[in-house]
This record gives structure tokens, C-alpha cells and sequence, in this order.
């Protein structure tokens, strides 16, 4: 579609192109240049700031280990959701109003609530109710919310990859004879969980991204609060931000190179007669369009 | 039962909340512009500007708001010396940067909602009005965005639901929203279940309305094909 918006540029149309392309990197080249010299001026371009980085100290005793930590969160926090959203995700389709009722309640109520406040209402709750030891309440904690948020998300990409299939599955599988649960485990669950992959791949990043919340407000020393300590021992407030960043967008564009290779890879191998979830379609999921749109697998295009 | 909710009138829960309502609002209202030219720059003929779009929009998406947020206080007013135009006065300072960490993140979404949004225009269309001579910004203008904005609602109101949510973000630079309320409440009381439940409420209230309503408009302004 983007290149039917404009003819192929003529004589005119390339040399007004040439005029923007310069103008716009006028406009970069100067807010690069006004950063530069704030930099500058705050003294914050001295190399004695960004050698830590080049030594193996920052990365052993403070950036390392809090990656380690944003990536244990996450990974415990995916690894309890999925199964939980699974179970959420199938009670909604239940045939059964009392079943399908509350499940659809609990999920949309977590949906609605911000993650940073499921958070912090677990630190205080474990502090209050139970005897986790303070030192890990905070990880606690932190996939406490994780895991609430994300298995509701989670449950409507399960929904959504069972809808996806064609309704001839449960057919057939009705018509050999297999009751209700059997063809929910044996029939349309394996396929749902290759459809939904690239999705649940891609809401890791998600939950990467959330474990952070942990760090500025539980103090769970994941690599945002790594990020403070190590700023506060060599005085480099821009070169840790920039470097934590960029940890964060490598790790995060992996996954999300993972997910579309793996959506690529099952679109290619078709073994599933249903649409594939693509890894973007997780924070569309709208609970009215999900039969319409993910029924015909036809990807917003007309 | 409520009554602790007297001892906090600065702000007080409804004061919070109007704080979490109003970073919604002018976030949104700012990402929805500067979306819009992210989306512009990454469907335009000027190759260096799709690249510049198609840069910010990755890189943007895969940092934690919270990093974007926390670096506007300590990087952007600290360092940078960006006051927002309120030098002295520290809350309202926090409150707009706030507002532009939460533009320059949630812009990126509004961005790629809008670009699949173009995506469902028919491609006869803008072929059609490449062939009355319109040009680039002619055909986005009057023919495509149009039709993109009225399809992508749907999506849009995920992104400003998702807003409504990540606004408690702006906690962690101290500005007296709903979440940082409810962290001194949760801390200083003992009904922890019931300031949790309170919360929770809040939020639902916000999010749950805007849902439907969008949802709702959404069906009637979408494109009959």
C-alpha cells in the first residue's frame, strides 16, 4: 500500500524529495548538534564516564546481574501465566454460564487495572499476610502482578487461536464420538498453541518491559535499579541510561525477531488449517472483534 | 471503614485520580499528533524520513516506559536542563515531563495502528487519486488517513486504554497520580485489600467506559466495503 500513495518520483518529484531529505537532516543535525553541547557542557562525554562500561566491574557487579534478574521475572512470570491463561482462556468458551461468567469477569478485571498497582498491592499484601522473607518479596511481588495481568492477556490469546480454527474440527472430532474435554485436549488445543505461538512469544516482551515497574518502585534489583546503583558509583547518569537502553532493545528485538520468524515459519509449513496470531495481534486483542476478525484470518486487509 | 480516606487531602483519591485523567488526556492529545506524523513519515516518498520513522517507531517500543520516564527526570530536566516552562515549580515540572515521556512512547503505537489503518484502504483508491493528479500529501489528506483514522478506532482505544494504565508509570518521578496515592495509602493504613480494592475500582471506571464507548464507535464509523 505505502508505495501506491506516490507515482515513482520524476525529475521534479526527486529533486523536491533531495530539498526535504537535506531540510530534514538540517533539523536532526541540529538537535543532535544542541545534545552534543549540553553533553559537553555537563561534562558528560568524559571518557572516564563511559570506560566502565568497557571493563568487566560494571558489567559483573551491576548491569549483569540485573539483567539476570529482569529475565528471571520475566521468565517466571511467563511460565506460570501461560498455564493459568490457558485454563482462563478455555472457561470462557465453557458451555457453562457459571463457568464462563466468572472467568470472563476475573479476566477483563485484570485487564482493566494497571500493572504497576497489582504490583504494589502484592509487596504489601505478602509484607502483611505471609512470611516471605523481605529479601525476595519484592520478585514476589513483582511476578505477583506479572503473572495476573498477563494470564488475562494471555487467556484472550488462547480464546482467540481456538476461535481461529475452522469449526469443522469440533465438528469432526463430535461426530467420531469424543466428548467435550477430549476434543478440547486432543483436537483444538494443540492446534491453538502452534497458531498462538508468535503471540505469546511477542508478549514476552511485554513482561521484559514491565519488570522494570519492579525496579523503580518494589526495589527489586532488577537492571533499571542496577542502572541507579551503577550511576550513582561512577557519576554517568546519560552513559547508563543509553546503555541500559540498549540492552533492552537488544534483548526485546530478539524476541520480536523470534516471533515473526516463527510466525513466517508456521504460515509456511501450514500444518495448522487455522489463521496464525500474528506476534503484533496481542495488543489488538479486543474482546468484541476477535471472533470477526481472527475467524476469517484476514489480516485488516480488505 | 473509609474513614482514612479524610487523612489524605493533598491530594486527595479524587484529586489523584483528576491527575491521572488529565496526564490521560494531554498524552493522548500529543501522541495522537506526533503519531500521526510518525505514521506520515513512514508511508512518505522522502526514503530518509521512512527511515527515521521506522527507527524511532523499533527503538521506542522496545524500551521499558518506565526507562523513558525516569530518564526525562533525571536525564532531560537534570542534565538537559528541560524545565517544560515551570523551573521553580517542581510539581507541575514532573506532571509535563511526564506528559512527554508518556507522548514519545505511546506515540509509537498510535503510529503503527495508523499504518495498518492505511493498510486497509483499497489500494484502487489511492490509485484513483494518483490518477486526478493529487499529490503525496493530497492523497493522505483527503483520501487515505480519512479512511484509516475511521478504521483503526478499535485499536486506537486499546492504545489510549493502555495509557490509561501506564500513566501510574509516572509515579515513579513523583507526580501525585492515582498509583503513587495508593502506594503512601497501602504503606500507612492497614486495609490493604480494601485501598487495593478502591484502586482497582478507579481504574475500571476510567478504562471500562472508554472501552465500550470507542468500541462502540468504532462499528458505526467503520468503512461499509
Amino acid at each position: 500500500m505505502t508505495s501506491v500513495l506516490y507515482d515513482a518520483p520524476g525529475p521534479k518529484a526527486k529533486r523536491r524529495n533531495i530539498i526535504f531529505s537535506v531540510v530534514f537532516v538540517a533539523l536532526l543535525a541540529l538537535l543532535a548538534w544542541w545534545v552534543w553541547q549540553v553533553l559537553d557542557d555537563k561534562g558528560q562525554l568524559e571518557w572516564a564516564l563511559w570506560k566502565p562500561f568497557t571493563e568487566g566491574a560494571a558489567w559483573t557487579t551491576y548491569l549483569l546481574p540485573g539483567l539476570g534478574n529482569t529475565l528471571k521475572a520475566a521468565a517466571l512470570a511467563m511460565v506460570i501465566a501461560l498455564p493459568l491463561g490457558a485454563i482462563f482462556g478455555i472457561a470462557r468458551l465453557s458451555d457453562h454460564r457459571w463457568v464462563r461468567g466468572p472467568a470472563g469477569a476475573v479476566v477483563e478485571f485484570f485487564r482493566a487495572i494497571p500493572v504497576l498497582l497489582l504490583m504494589l498491592f502484592a509487596n504489601e499484601f505478602y509484607a502483611r499476610s505471609t512470611d516471605i522473607s523481605s529479601e525476595v518479596r519484592p520478585l514476589y511481588a513483582v511476578v505477583t502482578g506479572l503473572v495476573l495481568y498477563n494470564a488475562s492477556v494471555l487467556a484472550e490469546v488462547v480464546r482467540a487461536g481456538i476461535l481461529a480454527l475452522p469449526k469443522g474440527q469440533t465438528e469432526a472430532a463430535q461426530a467420531i464420538g469424543l466428548r467435550k474435554g477430549q476434543t478440547m485436549t486432543t483436537i483444538l488445543l494443540p492446534q491453538a498453541v502452534t497458531v498462538m505461538l508468535p503471540a505469546i512469544v511477542s508478549q514476552l516482551v511485554v513482561i521484559v518491559k514491565d519488570t522494570a515497574l519492579g525496579g523503580a518502585l518494589l526495589n527489586y534489583s532488577e537492571l533499571v535499579s542496577a542502572r541507579g546503583t551503577l550511576a550513582a558509583n561512577y557519576a554517568n547518569v546519560i552513559p547508563s541510561f543509553i546503555v541500559v537502553a540498549i540492552i533492552f532493545i537488544i534483548v526485546n528485538f530478539i524476541l520480536t525477531s523470534f516471533a515473526s520468524w516463527l510466525e513466517a515459519r508456521l504460515r509456511r509449513s501450514k500444518r495448522s488449517t487455522g489463521a496464525v496470531l500474528g506476534a503484533e495481534k496481542v495488543e489488538d486483542l479486543n474482546a468484541a472483534e476477535i471472533g470477526g476478525s481472527y475467524g476469517t484470518g484476514a489480516e485488516g486487509k480488505p | 471503614m473509609f474513614d482514612f480516606l479524610s487523612d489524605y487531602d493533598d491530594p486527595s483519591l479524587l484529586g489523584a485520580f483528576w491527575v491521572t485523567v488529565q496526564l490521560t488526556v494531554f498524552s493522548a492529545i500529543g501522541s495522537l499528533v506526533w503519531g500521526t506524523l510518525l505514521a506520515a513519515m513512514r508511508v512518505s516518498p522522502v526514503p530518509l524520513m521512512r527511515g527515521f520513522g521506522t527507527a524511532y517507531v523499533n527503538i521506542v517500543r522496545n524500551i521499558p516506559l518506565t526507562v523513558i520516564i525516569v530518564f526525562t527526570s533525571l536525564g532531560l530536566a537534570d542534565i538537559f536542563g528541560v524545565t517544560m516552562g515551570a523551573p521553580d515549580d517542581f510539581d507541575l515540572q514532573g506532571f509535563r515531563l511526564a506528559v512527554l515521556g508518556l507522548v514519545a512512547y505511546t506515540a509509537a503505537f498510535v503510529c503503527e495502528a495508523l499504518r495498518s489503518g492505511i493498510n486497509t484502504v483499497p489500494v484502487g483508491q489511492a490509485e484513483a487519486a494518483r490518477a486526478l493528479g493529487l499529490n503525496f500529501s493530497q492523497v493522505l489528506r483527503l483520501i487515505v488517513l480519512p479512511q484509516a483514522f475511521r478504521s483503526v478506532i478499535g485499536p486506537l482505544a486499546n492504545v489510549l486504554i493502555a495509557l490509561t494504565k501506564n500513566t501510574t508509570v509516572a509515579a515513579t518521578i513523583g507526580v501525585a497520580e492515582a498509583a503513587l496515592l495508593m502506594k503512601e495509602m497501602i504503606e500507612n493504613e492497614a486495609q490493604t485489600v480494601l485501598i487495593g480494592a478502591i484502586f482497582a475500582f478507579g481504574f475500571v471506571v476510567l478504562t471500562l467506559p472508554t472501552g465500550l464507548f470507542l468500541g462502540w464507535l468504532s462499528k458505526r464509523l467503520a468503512v461499509k466495503r
